[in-house]
């Protein structure tokens, strides 16, 4: 996605001010998609101690297994076997894995990236703040998605390929973003103050504007792990992300494609849902966060 | 019609906050009574509650306020007991107001004509073009120049005079009886600001117009108003006759505001020569709202809010020292 | 006026170049360019003679402006796979996929305004609750996934619907479906936030003192300024969907760009790639430029901003 979202005028708050504070009543605590990303993560952690099968190889003789509750499947595997007879349930606990790792790492790096750009081009200004602003808005300009297409295609799948490519993609939303925040903490007494002190312009930037800006990388990072999810996923299903045979989601879909036809529910459903869930918690994860740490954050 | 214009009994306009913890009295127990051809000035620092009476009045105010009691008695029948359908054909038709931003009151997308004629179209069922032609010579009434070329232009091709002007032709479009203003000059400079408040006078006069003007300026209201009615924290601290209440104030704030008015001219000057902020509308302190700021406060204004007392014939007061006891 | 749009036209060109500047240099770093160059499998020989024919050996930035001058000529090159022109074929692709962007945004304006208006002029009741999950599965669910269900569900078990190729309204509904929902999503939290400034506007305040029935202040005050900003994302999410197209594009195998880029991928057609994401990059680089002057034309407080 662009983020050009168009910029809505403030109106007088007179009657929104209170419907605001009436949704803010509405969005509690989200214990569930917070329990859900935990229980993700623990998977993807102990995902060699759990999967009953090694998700890499399957037995041929078992191909397109469906679920155990259907007529011809088998205990043995419980959410049944894909187009090489691997084993659907081990395949999807190994495939939190990666989207995890993905995700978190994408959004970490393009996380550190952007926001030391976005202080450094709003703390020093003029020329340094032109060239870096500059480049963040044509990268902006690209269309995400091929432009992590044709990077992948010319460096070639796997998954810290994917995971470089994603964070070149997504780090100039946080540039953008924190450079705005700084350019208004830059004014505040107690910048000036470290300033009047003699503190270095790097000690400045660390010590003084970093933790007043890192709030608003936070909620980004967590609305954006749902998009990088989204986006490996993508590059997977269309076979320049991760590399067959590891089992990532999206490449799970790509191959459950094949069965889909025939009615193999299973192959299409279960990875898809997988990543909906994932991204949806972390979708209200986001949500939350940005209506907790800064209601006026509304442009992310 | 026997009885006033408008009368407005122990009202009272509360906002509750979405989890129903924090009420805020906004307007709190407020009566005034305004005759035909009169004009009201109502005073107070901002937060004290004015627009939100003339909001009231006209049943337009925000989802997190409640109207908790009282009357609003116009032409004899109350208006908080008319259905949506009943308020909806006094809005602009009987009861008009201008809002305080002139420059952001006119819809950005619509020629001025078309705004003009609106009301007219609504309320009366005017044809397209007899609505076009009466709003020429409503822009001609609030004498703005070369009306027919004005009257097909969008907004951002005025001035803000000019847009202010067509505010209050779109107003007086369907000869309302009770005309609210609230700070309409505010946002101008000076001496549109004279032209404006002379227009508005002048409205008032051929239209036999009840004009309730909100400011927070005493200057215009002596220029301006027959009567005057002070808000403080949402209550009405002093009312009565202006020559009255300029000549002998009752009220301790009456006093500091009076004392407050620039002598020459600056009329633009706002209200902040009283020590003290205005309190916290949410969290008012007890007794008399006004006491931590008072000169003269005495021991009973920390536990007990004053009553309004009748200081003479038609002036109130809100203050122990108004009290028959200690006169 | 003229002094914003001369600096709008200039930033928007330094984008291009930027543009060109990124794909051309990332050719080089991330390995031989005379690999991506030349057809899968070409002999030692024939990688010679591509490093020859672009002048791999002259220094960076004679490459630049020799690669510069023949995009500018619309020459990106030769399809290994298809033999014809690349930009031809590009320009062959085309209308199929702005036929399914113009119906996926149909869908999404269709389905996200009224449900944002709604959302908006009734504020946190089971509309809005409704319309907040409509939009969280929207922005959750990869497209792609959208479209495999549909497959599964609309072809397989009902048989309603065919499950890909082009050529009646009918191949073209499921995937505007899968490629929309997620604008719907978008269109829809940005039609509700606009919706509820404009409602807390004086001029929405005005007409309602004006005693103008809540329909007409809606319909006529308020709709119209909210759409505004709706409309103007919605011309750029035109173009990017003819760019994020690609999956739903492969998974109903629609023949317009984004299954050409696939293609490119899969048959390691380089220059088929390298045009589809450098004319990507151009569309929404120009589109932008476009929505940046509509913008002033429509505003007039933009035009004096300068």
């Amino acid at each position: 996605m662009n983020g050009s979202a168009a910029s809505s005028r403030s109106a007088s708050a007179i009657l929104t001010l209170p419907r605001r504070l009436a949704a803010f009543r509405t969005e509690g605590f989200p214990l569930i998609p917070i329990a859900i990303l935990m229980t993700v993560m623990l998977v993807a952690l102990f995902a060699n101690v759990i999967a009953p099968h090694n998700p890499e190889v399957g037995v041929l003789g078992d191909r397109f297994r469906p679920p155990a509750w259907q007529a011809s499947g088998t205990i043995d595997h419980l959410l049944g076997t894909d187009h090489l007879g691997r084993d659907v349930l081990s395949r999807l606990i190994f495939g939190a894995r990666i989207s995890v790792i993905v995700g978190l790492t994408v959004v970490i790096v393009a996380g550190c990236l952007g926001t030391a750009l976005g202080i450094i081009s709003g703390y020093l200004g003029r020329w340094v703040d032109q060239i870096i602003m500059r480049i963040t808005d044509a990268w902006l300009a690209l269309p995400v998605l091929t432009f992590a297409i044709f990077l992948a295609a010319i460096v070639g799948p796997s998954v810290s390929n994917i995971i470089v490519i994603l964070a070149a993609v997504y780090w100039t939303r946080y540039a953008r973003i924190t450079r705005g925040e700084v350019l208004s903490v830059r004014e505040r007494d107690f910048v000036r103050l470290a300033v009047v002190a003699g503190c270095s312009k790097w000690t400045i930037m660390r010590r003084h504007i970093l933790p007043n800006v890192i709030n608003s990388a936070i909620v980004l990072a967590t609305l954006q792990l749902g998009q990088a999810i989204i986006a490996e996923a993508t590059l997977s299903f269309l076979g320049v992300g991760v590399p067959p045979p590891q089992p990532a989601w999206g490449l799970m879909l790509a191959d459950g494609k094949k069965g889909l036809m025939a009615g193999y529910w299973w192959l299409t459903v279960l990875p898809g849902s997988c990543i909906m869930l994932m991204v949806l918690s972390a979708n209200l994860l986001g949500d939350w966060l940005r209506v907790k740490f800064d209601p006026q954050l509304r442009q992310l | 019609m026997t009885g006033p214009l408008l009368d407005i009994r122990h009202l009272s306009t509360h906002y509750v906050s979405a989890r129903g913890t924090r009420v805020t009295r906004a307007v709190d127990d407020v009566s005034l009574v305004l005759d035909q051809g009169q004009t009201l000035g109502i005073v107070g620092e901002s937060g004290s509650g004015k627009t939100t009476l003339a909001l009231t009045l006209l049943r337009l105010l925000p989802p997190a306020a409640r109207i908790v009691s009282g009357e609003i008695l116009f032409e004899g029948a109350d208006l908080l007991k008319k259905s949506d359908g009943e308020m909806r054909r006094i809005r602009g038709k009987r009861i008009a107001m201008i809002l305080q931003d002139p420059m952001a009151s006119l819809n950005p997308l619509f020629t001025v004509g078309d705004q003009v004629a609106e009301p007219i179209r609504v309320h009366e069922g005017a044809s397209r073009r007899n609505a076009w032609s009466r709003a020429l010579e409503l822009l001609k009434a609030v004498r703005i120049a070369a009306p027919e070329t004005r009257v097909r232009e969008y907004p951002h091709q005025l001035s803000g005079g000019m847009r202010q002007r067509i505010v209050g032709a779109i107003a007086i479009s369907c000869e309302p009886r009770v005309l609210i203003a609230d700070e309409p000059t505010t946002s101008l400079d000076l001496t549109i600001q004279a032209q404006y408040l002379k227009l508005l006078r002048d409205l008032q006069r051929d239209h036999n117009l009840a004009l309730i003007f909100i400011t927070h300026n005493l200057g215009i209201v002596a220029k301006m108003c027959d009567q005057v009615a002070v808000m403080y924290a949402g209550r009405l601290v002093e009312a009565g006759p202006v020559k009255q209440i300029y000549n002998a104030p009752a009220h301790p704030y009456t006093q500091a505001l009076l004392e407050s008015i620039p002598r020459v001219g600056d009329s633009r000057k706002r209200l902040t020569a009283i020590d003290g902020q205005p309190p916290d509308p949410s969290a008012p302190p007890p007794g008399c709202a006004f006491h931590p700021r008072c000169p003269k406060i005495m021991d009973r204004c920390r536990s007990e809010a004053p009553p309004e007392f009748r200081v003479a014939d038609a002036q109130t007061s809100r203050c122990w020292l108004s009290a028959p006891a200690t006169r | 006026m003229k002094k914003y749009i001369v600096k709008r036209l200039g930033l928007a060109l330094i984008s291009l170049l930027l543009l060109s500047i990124t794909i051309f240099l990332l050719m080089r770093i991330t390995g031989d360019p005379a690999v991506l160059l030349a057809e899968p499998g070409a002999s030692a020989a024939d990688l010679d003679a591509i490093r020859q024919q672009f002048g791999l050996d002259r220094p960076l930035w004679t490459q630049y402006v020799s690669f510069l001058t023949h995009l500018l000529r619309g020459d990106f090159g030769q399809s290994f796979y298809y033999r014809t022109d690349v930009f031809e074929l590009y320009l062959s692709r085309l209308p199929a996929s702005l036929l399914l962007a113009s119906a996926a945004m149909a869908f999404s304006l269709l389905v996200g305004i009224p449900t944002g208006i709604i959302a908006a002029v009734r504020v946190n009741q089971w509309w809005d609750s409704g319309g907040k999950i409509f939009a969280l599965l929207g922005l959750s669910m990869p497209s792609f996934w959208v479209g495999l269900l549909m497959i599964l569900f609309f072809s397989v078990y009902l048989g309603w619907l065919p499950s890909s190729g082009s050529g009646t309204v009918f191949h073209l509904v499921m995937p505007a479906i899968s490629l929309g929902w997620l604008f719907a999503a978008v269109h829809m939290r940005l039609t509700r936030s606009s919706m509820l400034d404009v409602l807390g506007s004086e001029y929405v305040k005005l007409a309602r003192l004006k005693g103008l029935p809540e329909a007409l202040v809606i319909s006529k005050h308020a709709f119209k300024n909210a759409l505004i900003p709706v409309l103007t994302l919605a011309g750029i999410n035109l173009v990017i969907m003819v760019n994020v197209a690609v999956v739903v594009e492969t998974v109903f195998a629609w023949p317009g760009v984004g299954r050409l880029l696939y293609e490119g991928i899969a048959f390691r057609d380089f220059p088929v790639v390298q045009a589809t994401v450098l004319l990507g990059g151009v569309m929404i680089v120009v589109v932008n430029l476009l929505v940046d002057i509509l913008y002033a034309v429509i505003d007039p407080r933009i035009r004096y901003e300068g």
